[in-house]
């Protein structure tokens, strides 16, 4: 157990936006919401998944909707409690924890502003170990646990809670309400038990989080390598250094997809580098052959300051570095590829861990050099 | 005739231009009272040139002192600020994130109200008529000298401000009020945060054109006057005492028009080299581009249409160190004539390397023809190569593009830059920035949120033109001279009904005579 303040903030930030891989919304707006409810009701506990009792009632909280929304229509503060006690009423039982649905983005510090509220401990965990674009990727989903009952609120005091035969139609069906509530809503989902919660989540993400930002941020003011920091501190792989030339934007089904090409420096002179994304960066191709893809982790960094740069800030001329990290095993069984395989966003090719893709390149230049 | 000035932090610089010629320039140290700063070079022009008062038909003034007074938290007054959007956004309530001591500097008072609308246009709750009148009586009580007003969506819908302001304004008359509607973009908090910033400058704002227009008056001149803008367009004195706000960030933007005219390119990459650092932008038909991200001024986050300037270290003045050398990113500054080699004084500056190299002829070249061939050669690489990557790093794609050199510093570059397709260095680069102001035109801008279920895209981008053609028009453009400079759609994710953000912008020649602003 451990107390969480408002000074980890910013530590906090830097790393969900690593784990973003691009995507998870504006972290400016939850870190202040995060910073105005730990002023005003005091610090955090945050515990450790393996201090949470068997038996105890977990859920997460997030925040769904259009992230364009959220810099606008500020939320009212209390969506989430009134989210929260609508569940709790549907099951008659009161919540003991409650849980970050995503590592990534904006949503990493969603339940904080729930817990400073209902003095509830947050789980250090959560059921992406990254971000993901839609609700029935969460890793209960692969061990069959119901997205529903879900409860959804909104400033005005609405709230709903739907029961759903798929985690697949709660994404459907809480995205119509979500429209209807202002095109952005507060959620509690996946109710779990603290056995089930420790089984069917990455423990331990907000640590990493706060551990990336916290080395990021000390080897700055060392005037150190923080990309190669923070790829040490996640355990990834460099796969590119370059510039951005070309970005080409579209929307496609409600997903802001684009293709970035990146021409090498350095390192990678003389490669090029294309990342195809939809709210976050999805494939990486080098030189045509594919270095990483989703589910595992590819992050882009600032290559001077080693910020992470999300996919709606890439810009022509960015001088980058691209970082691929291995995502959570369970993602990597066919039921896992299933929901969040590169298959499930169109593209037409198998997964490979990253790392076994980065030995077969290494085998064939070593072949070719002994050639 | 026109006359062009800049008040920058250090110098005050004014041009006499016909049309696009420059018949007089003028430098002058910048004074603490801003007016006799302003006489002295007004004076210095009509001494260079013989023009009389009455040969001027305009006079466009571009000045850091706003932003300054907002930087500094000086001479603000005590502002109100009403947001109206609840039940929505009281987790987090204006002026969340200012620095205490703006803070303090503007005495605020904030009220969070009923208002506001949805994305779609739908209101979240309805205006409150009661909520206002109880909201202007607390304000007299209390000493409030200006009125922010800000409403959810107010940039798809801003009825709700209007009919606010209209009940405020009717309950406090002489109150000056500010709508975040006509100062900001998408995005509550920044957009709110201008407005606050130029609610607390009106009193300075009143004060400030008073001085212009004395020191006009001073010399005889009734010409109409104008202050430029952050997006290089100008506003009459009228429309600046309401919104000194957008004349922030004029400098950059003013200095990059007039190394448009002098060089007489619409497209390319602007070097501005000072004496401490280099300021790089790109002109797009003529214009900056903007930056996209969110600036911060004084410590607040704003989203100002600001020009996209990347700023380095690098100026004439520059320390050179070492062998294998590096230069900047701290500078001699004003010290420059004292401090350089070629002054006689102790210090190897960038500009001493230019001299060395035969770049430039100032000072005296014999206190650097002993330094090492080498290092000069390296020394004037580096700047070389530090300048041509941060252009780089602005160009929207790989393609060399002209680059335009100005600023009395640019004589560490040479003939070339790699990356450019040329290089520009044009005749009285040093006052490109009053120049810039001289030949400043007038704009209108629109940027809504489109629903492309109904509307094609073609048709809104038509309904998006006609409208930022009319706001040029009403802005005092000649509407034969009036024409789109830049167009921009981004689709939205996540929201239904095919969203699109369109930002149109129209510009058009100053139609002179129309408007008798002085």
């Amino acid at each position: 157990m451990r107390e969480f303040t408002s000074e980890q903030l910013d530590d906090l930030a830097f790393g969900a936006a690593v784990l973003g891989t691009g995507g998870g919304g504006n972290p400016y707006v939850g870190t202040l919401l995060a910073r105005q409810a730990i002023e005003e009701h005091g610090p955090i506990t945050v515990v450790d998944p393996e201090e949470v009792p068997d038996d105890a009632l977990v859920v997460p909280a997030a925040m769904m909707g259009a992230p364009t929304i959220m810099v606008e229509k500020l939320p009212a503060g209390n969506e989430i409690v009134v989210a929260f006690k609508a569940l709790e009423e549907y099951l008659g039982r009161p919540i003991t924890h409650t849980v970050s649905a995503e590592a990534g983005g904006l949503n990493s510090v969603t339940p904080f502003t729930l817990a400073a509220q209902l003095d509830l401990p947050v789980v250090d965990a959560d059921l992406m170990g990254r971000a993901f674009p839609e609700l029935q990727m969460c890793l209960p989903s692969l061990s069959g646990v119901s997205a529903t009952p879900m409860a959804m609120a909104d400033e005005k005091g609405n709230s709903v809670v739907i029961s759903t035969i798929s985690n697949r139609w709660t994404e459907r069906i809480a995205r119509s309400v979500t429209i209807d509530m202002g095109c952005s809503s507060m959620i509690a989902l996946y109710a779990m038990t603290g056995a089930q919660l420790k089984q069917m989540s990455v423990p331990r993400t907000l640590l990493l989080a706060e551990d990336i930002g916290r080395v990021a941020h000390k080897t700055a003011a060392e005037h150190g390598d923080v990309v190669a920091a923070v790829q040490e501190r996640i355990g990834g792989f460099r796969l590119f250094q370059g510039k951005i030339v070309d970005i080409a934007r579209r929307t496609d089904a409600g997903f802001a997809k684009a293709e970035a090409k990146l021409e090498g420096t350095g390192e990678s002179a003389g490669s090029t580098l294309v990342l195809e994304v939809q709210n976050e960066h999805l494939v990486a191709r080098l030189d045509g052959e594919i270095a990483a893809s989703v589910p595992d982790l590819i992050i882009m960094l600032d290559s001077e300051s080693g910020e992470p740069i999300t996919t709606e800030e890439m810009r022509y001329g960015f001088r980058v570095t691209v970082i691929g990290a291995p995502c959570d095993p369970r993602w990597r069984t066919p039921e896992g590829l299933e929901l969040v395989g590169p298959r499930y966003f169109g593209y037409d090719i198998d997964y490979v861990p990253i790392e076994k893709r980065r030995a077969a390149k290494q085998r064939r230049a070593a072949r070719s050099r002994g050639r | 005739m026109r006359i062009g000035i800049d008040v920058g932090g250090t110098n005050t610089d004014a041009v006499l231009m016909d049309g696009v010629r420059v018949l007089a320039e003028v430098k002058t140290g910048t004074t603490a009272d801003v007016t006799s700063g302003i006489v002295a070079a007004l004076r210095g022009l009509v001494e260079q040139s013989g023009a009389s008062a009455s040969d001027i038909q305009a006079v466009m003034i571009g000045t850091t002192h706003f932003t300054n007074a907002v930087v500094e938290a000086k001479r603000l007054v005590p502002t109100a600020v009403v947001r109206l959007g609840l039940p929505a956004t009281r987790a987090l309530p204006p002026l969340v994130a200012w620095p205490p001591r703006l803070r303090e500097a503007i005495a605020a008072h904030v009220y969070l109200c009923q208002g506001g609308h949805e994305f779609d246009g739908r209101e979240i709750s309805p205006l409150d008529r009661d909520e206002l009148l109880r909201v202007a009586e607390d304000m007299r009580g209390r000493s409030v000298r200006s009125i922010a007003i800000s409403s959810v969506f107010s940039p798809v819908n801003a009825s709700l401000e209007e009919e606010a302001a209209a009940i405020l304004g009717e309950e406090l008359p002489g109150l000056p009020i500010s709508l975040s509607h006509e100062i900001g973009r998408i995005g509550l908090l920044e957009r709110e945060n201008a407005t606050v910033m130029n609610a607390c400058l009106r009193d300075l704002a009143e004060q400030i054109v008073a001085a212009f227009r004395s020191a006009l008056a001073e010399l005889g001149i009734e010409a109409p006057v104008y202050l430029s803008q952050n997006d290089g367009t100008l506003m009459s004195v009228d429309f600046a005492e309401s919104y000194p706000v957008a004349t922030f960030a004029s400098g950059p933007t003013n200095s990059m028009r007039g190394a448009a005219l002098l060089s007489g390119l619409e497209d390319c990459a602007v070097v501005d080299i000072g004496g401490t650092t280099s300021d790089v932008g790109v002109l797009q038909r003529g214009f900056p581009r903007e930056a996209s991200v969110s600036v911060d001024i004084g410590g607040v986050r704003t989203n100002f249409r600001m020009p996209d300037v990347l700023s380095l270290g690098l100026g004439g003045g520059s320390y050179v160190r070492g062998n294998k050398p590096t230069i900047g990113p701290d500078s001699v500054g004003y010290e420059l004539p004292s401090q350089a080699l070629v002054f006689g004084g102790e210090t190897l500056t960038a500009s001493d390397l230019a001299v060395a190299a035969g770049r430039a002829s100032f000072g005296d070249p014999s206190a650097v023809a002993g330094l090492d061939a080498d290092l000069v050669r390296r020394g004037l690489a580096d700047a070389e190569r530090m300048l041509a990557e941060t252009v780089d790093r602005m160009k929207t794609s790989p393609d060399p593009i002209p680059v335009v050199v100005v600023g009395g510093g640019s004589i560490l570059l040479g003939d070339e830059l790699p990356g450019a397709s040329r290089l520009v260095r044009p005749d009285h680069f040093a006052v490109a920035n009053a120049i810039g102001a001289a030949i400043a035109q007038v704009g209108g801008e629109v940027e809504r949120v489109f629903s492309l279920d109904q509307l094609t895209r073609d048709a809104a981008l038509d309904q998006a033109k006609s409208e930022a053609t009319e706001k040029a028009v009403a802005a005092g453009a000649t509407a034969s001279s009036v024409r789109i400079v830049d167009v921009e759609d981004v689709p939205l994710p996540y929201i239904p009904g095919n969203a699109t953000r369109i930002k149109v912008k129209a510009v058009g020649d100053l139609e002179l005579g129309r408007f008798d602003g002085a």
